[in-house]
Order: structure tokens, then sequence, then C-alpha cells
């Protein structure tokens, strides 16, 4: 696959919850191994956009989309498509560390036993852990609970989960809003590590987060009937110095929230 | 004080009062049950403790209260409860999961939800009668274990039903998302990420329904009403007696002995109680210790 094709095609993608609009008419394309930020106001509905990128929303029945998105060039909800292979290939952070009551490695080994996996299970969770930068705290512990570990280090044992999977895509859901300002910027130096060898999608409602970590922006609003819509989608440092919307420019200067 | 607040009038010692009364109507609420509990204790204990032997638990039933045992209906009783748990816990453990994890919210299930918790109120003779009717004569299994464990599976259920539901809904969701995003089908999410945070739940619950199916008396009656039982069940579909009943029957008769039989019957009855419900929170404990270390 060519780097420079875009990883996700998104193409009036609508959403709704019932008769309720929640997202309107998106078109944006999700660029290969960069960062990309949705940020927007609360209820704009950029949680709900990263949630269609795996299909998450396929487990709310209420939920259902019109309009296209392509990854890596296929329908991604064509009817022959499997929502679970999908999300072993496109992986989710959460915003609170939703790490399983169980052992550390048990938390890291679940993904790799659940999809088959044929190599080392110990090399995997080693690798795993190295690669979220928490190997080195949790090495002598590994059978520990995962619930005995700090929010910032249960939020990386997440990310580590996340990883053994061997995903082509890490999609993150304000993943450092539950966590102190240095367990934030450790994540968000992970983030800028790992988007080397991954496309990241990351929803954050913290906008220096966005400044600082991704390389393009999208900024998406509710509209009068409350559903979201992209407004602007551009490289991070055009979006934050000569937005071409003066709504997006609103925003990122701190006039509503 | 400083300042007064000219706006307000804190009547504390009034406040003070009336919380102290509802302090005080509160504790009573729980004296009663204690108070009653302990007098209840004590009484059996002073009646029944001297009656309580080894010769006690290994003898058959006599009419003759010195020698009379309750080694058939304590069998009896252990063979039922292990083939009700047998029953109860997979048919129950899975209608809860399927109800939980699997079934649409409409009003299909809605209805069925209902009459689960309808079901854990009838009456426990309902069930023996319909026990009666559907083991003993439909399929006729004749008065045997088996009869009897169905039945009081068909009791307990409803209740393990519940019990597993509200272990089961306790699990953050985060969980089933978590292993969701991972690439888990529904059945690994369950296996995976629900089931372990609900099995110590489950498990008490279960537990506490099968020592409500251990003193039912009512239900058991209307399947063996056996009595006089000299020998043990050997097989499922064997004749049996249960402990209740056994006890039913002691008190029922006029002589004292008999009176004080059926208190130490009593003891050995709340012993295996207590017994199981210490094993439900051990069972409980060490399963959350497990799954958070």
């Amino acid at each position: 696959m060519n780097d420079d094709a875009p990883i996700f095609e998104v193409s009036s993608l609508s959403l709704y919850y019932d008769d309720f609009r929640a997202l309107k008419d998106i078109d944006m394309e999700i660029r290969r191994y960069a960062i990309t930020a949705l940020i927007g106001p609360s209820g704009c509905g950029k949680s709900t956009l990263l949630r269609c990128f795996n299909r998450m929303n396929d487990l709310i029945p209420t939920a259902r989309i019109e309009g296209r998105i392509l990854f890596e060039g296929s329908d991604l909800y064509h009817p022959d498509v499997d929502a679970t292979e999908i999300r072993s290939r496109i992986g989710m952070v959460f915003q609170r560390p939703n790490p399983f009551p169980k052992s550390i490695y048990d938390n890291v080994a679940f993904g790799l036993k659940i999809n088959g996996y044929r190599g080392d299970i110990d090399e995997a969770i080693e690798r795993s852990l190295r690669q979220a930068a928490l190997w080195d705290e949790v090495k002598d512990r590994l059978k520990d609970s995962a619930l005995e570990l700090s929010g910032g280090q249960q939020q990386r044992l997440c990310i580590a989960r996340a990883l053994a999977v061997e995903p082509e895509v890490i999609l993150m859901d304000e993943p450092a809003s539950a966590l102190d300002p240095i367990a934030t910027l450790a994540i968000e130096e992970l983030v800028r590590e790992l988007s080397e060898s991954y496309t990241i999608v990351i929803v954050t409602h913290n906008m220096q987060q966005a400044a600082r970590v991704s390389h393009e922006t999208a900024f998406l609003m509710a509209g009068e009937d409350r559903s979201g819509y992209l407004v602007e989608h551009g490289a991070t440092s055009q979006i934050f110095t000569t937005p071409k919307s003066e709504r997006t420019e609103a925003y990122i200067t701190g006039r509503f929230s | 004080m400083a300042k007064s607040k000219v706006n307000f009038d804190p009547r504390l010692a009034r406040r003070k009062m009336i919380g102290g009364v509802f302090y005080f109507v509160f504790l009573c609420a729980v004296m009663v049950g204690i108070l009653s509990l302990l007098v209840l204790l004590t009484r059996i204990l002073m009646e029944g403790l001297p009656w309580l032997s080894l010769g006690f638990l290994t003898n058959y039933p006599s009419r003759h209260p010195e020698i009379a045992g309750i080694r058939s209906a304590m069998m009896g009783t252990i063979w039922v409860m292990a083939l009700t748990a047998l029953f109860t816990v997979p048919v129950g453990v899975g209608a809860a999961i399927y109800l939980e994890e699997y079934a649409p919210k409409n009003r299909l299930t809605q209805l069925i939800e209902i009459n689960i918790s309808n079901l854990a109120g009838v009456p426990s003779i309902v069930y023996g009668l319909l026990g009666w009717a559907l083991f003993v004569q439909i399929m006729s299994m004749g008065r045997v274990v088996l009869a009897g464990a169905l039945t009081l599976s068909l009791l307990v259920l409803p209740i393990v039903i519940l019990a597993s539901r509200e272990a089961i809904r306790a699990v953050p969701n985060e969980y089933r998302l978590g292993a969701f995003a991972l690439g888990a089908d529904q059945w690994q999410v369950i296996k995976g990420a629900v089931l372990p945070s609900a099995i110590p739940g489950i498990l008490t619950g279960t537990i506490l329904a099968l020592s409500r199916a251990i003193g039912e008396a009512a239900p058991v009656i209307a399947i063996s009403a056996l009595v006089y039982l000299t020998f043990v069940p050997a097989d499922p579909f064997d004749q049996f007696t249960v402990m209740p009943i056994q006890i039913f029957n002691w008190v029922g008769r006029p002589q004292d002995d008999f009176q004080s039989l059926a208190a130490a019957g009593i003891i050995v009855l709340l012993a295996i109680l207590l017994t199981m419900n210490a094993l439900a929170v051990i069972l409980r404990n060490r399963y959350q210790t497990r799954s958070e270390d």
C-alpha cells in the first residue's frame, strides 16, 4: 500500500441514534503514520466519529450509519467485513484507563490469546510493555494486579494491551483526560513515539494537547440540530495559526468551549 | 459566639434531640432482629444440645427417642442439595448470561424478566405441587431423590438467575468495551472480561439461594412424605427424606423427648446452613483477592 494514500477515507458519513442525527455529512481523510487530533466542544460528536473507525458503534443497538468509510481502500461497513477482525487491526484506548481486574501480564496476554497469537507470548508482552514505556516500571511485578498501578501507568498498560495485538491504527478517546499533568505528558510523549509506526487518531478537548501532539487537526462542532459536522481539517500548524473558519478561530482562541 | 445570625433560628438543641430519637429508633429496629435470633438460638441450644451426639448423626429414625437419629434425613438433604446445585448453577448462570449479555432489550425480554422476578416470590408449596405433578406423576419418576432435587431446582432457579444477573450487571461496561476493542467476540468478552468479575457475586447468590432451599420442608413434603426411612439413598432414584421433614415430624409428636430431638435436628441444620454461608463468604473473598491481586 502506498504510504501517501490515506488510511481512512470518510465520505458523507452520518450517524443516527434512533432518529437523532449525531454526525452529519462528514467528509475527511486520515493520513497514514500521522497523528490526527479530533477537537471540538462537548457534544460535537468527536468521540462518536472516533468509534466509527473501529465499529464500536455497532455495539449500540440504536446506532446506524449512512455514507461510507474506506479503510485501506475497502468499505469498512461492508456486510462481509467482520467487526471483530477490524477491531484487532484498529486498536482503541479509552478515556478512563480500563485495565481488566487481572494481573499486568494477563491484561496484555488477553488480546494475544483471543486472537490466536502464534509467537512467544512472554516476548510479545515484553515488547508491548517496552513500546508503551512501562516495562521498566512493571517488569518485576507482572503478576501483580493491574489495578494497583497508578492512573497513568494503567493507561500505558491499556496502550500496551492495544499494541500487543499489532494493530495498524490506534484510536484514542481523550486518553489523558483522567490523568494528572505529569502522567499526561508521559502519554503525549508516548503518542509521538508511536506515530512513527502507527496511524493515530486522538480525540481531545485539550487544545494545547492537540497543538503539542498532532500533525493534523480536525475541528468539529454541533449545529443547531445538535448534530456534529466537520468545520475544518488541516495541518495542525495551519489550524492553530491561520484557521480558515472564524468558528475554528473562535474555538481555539478560547472564545467558547 | 462572635456573631449571631439574625436571619436564622438554628434551634440546635431541638435538632440534636430529634437526631438522638431517630438514632435510638433505628437501633431498636436492629435489636428486634438480633434479640429474637438470640432467644431462638438459646432456647434451641439449651433443649437440643444434650441430645446431640455422634449417635444422633449416625442413627436412623426410631420410635424410641433415645436411639433415634437423623442419618437418613441428613444424607437425603446432602443428596438433594448436591443435585440441586448441579442443576441450578449451569442453568441459572446460563440464563442470566443470556438475559444480560445477549438478549435484545425489548418487550419480550422485559416480560421474561418480570416473570422471573415473580417466580422468585411464588410460595414454595406451589413448586412442591408442580414437582409432584410433573416429575412424580407425569414423568413417573416416583418419590425419589431426583424428583426432589428437580423440584427444589425449580424453586431456587429464579433466585439464582436474579442474583447472577445482579452480579453480571455490576461488571463495569468499560471491561466489555476494552475486550471488544481488542477484537474479542461476544463469548470471549463474557469469558475473559465479564465472568471473572461476576463470579464472586454469582457464587454468593447461588449459595445463599441453596441455603434457602435446604430449609424448605413444604415442597419436599409434596414429593416425599417419608419419615421412617431406615436407609440412605444410594442413587438419585432411591426414596429419600430431608431434615426439615424429619424435624417437622418430631415437633408434631406429643412426647417431650421428641421435641428435644427436633431441637437437636435444628442445630444440625443450622450448622450446615452456617457452613454454607461461611463458604459463600470465603469463596467471595478468595475470588476478590485473586482478581485484584
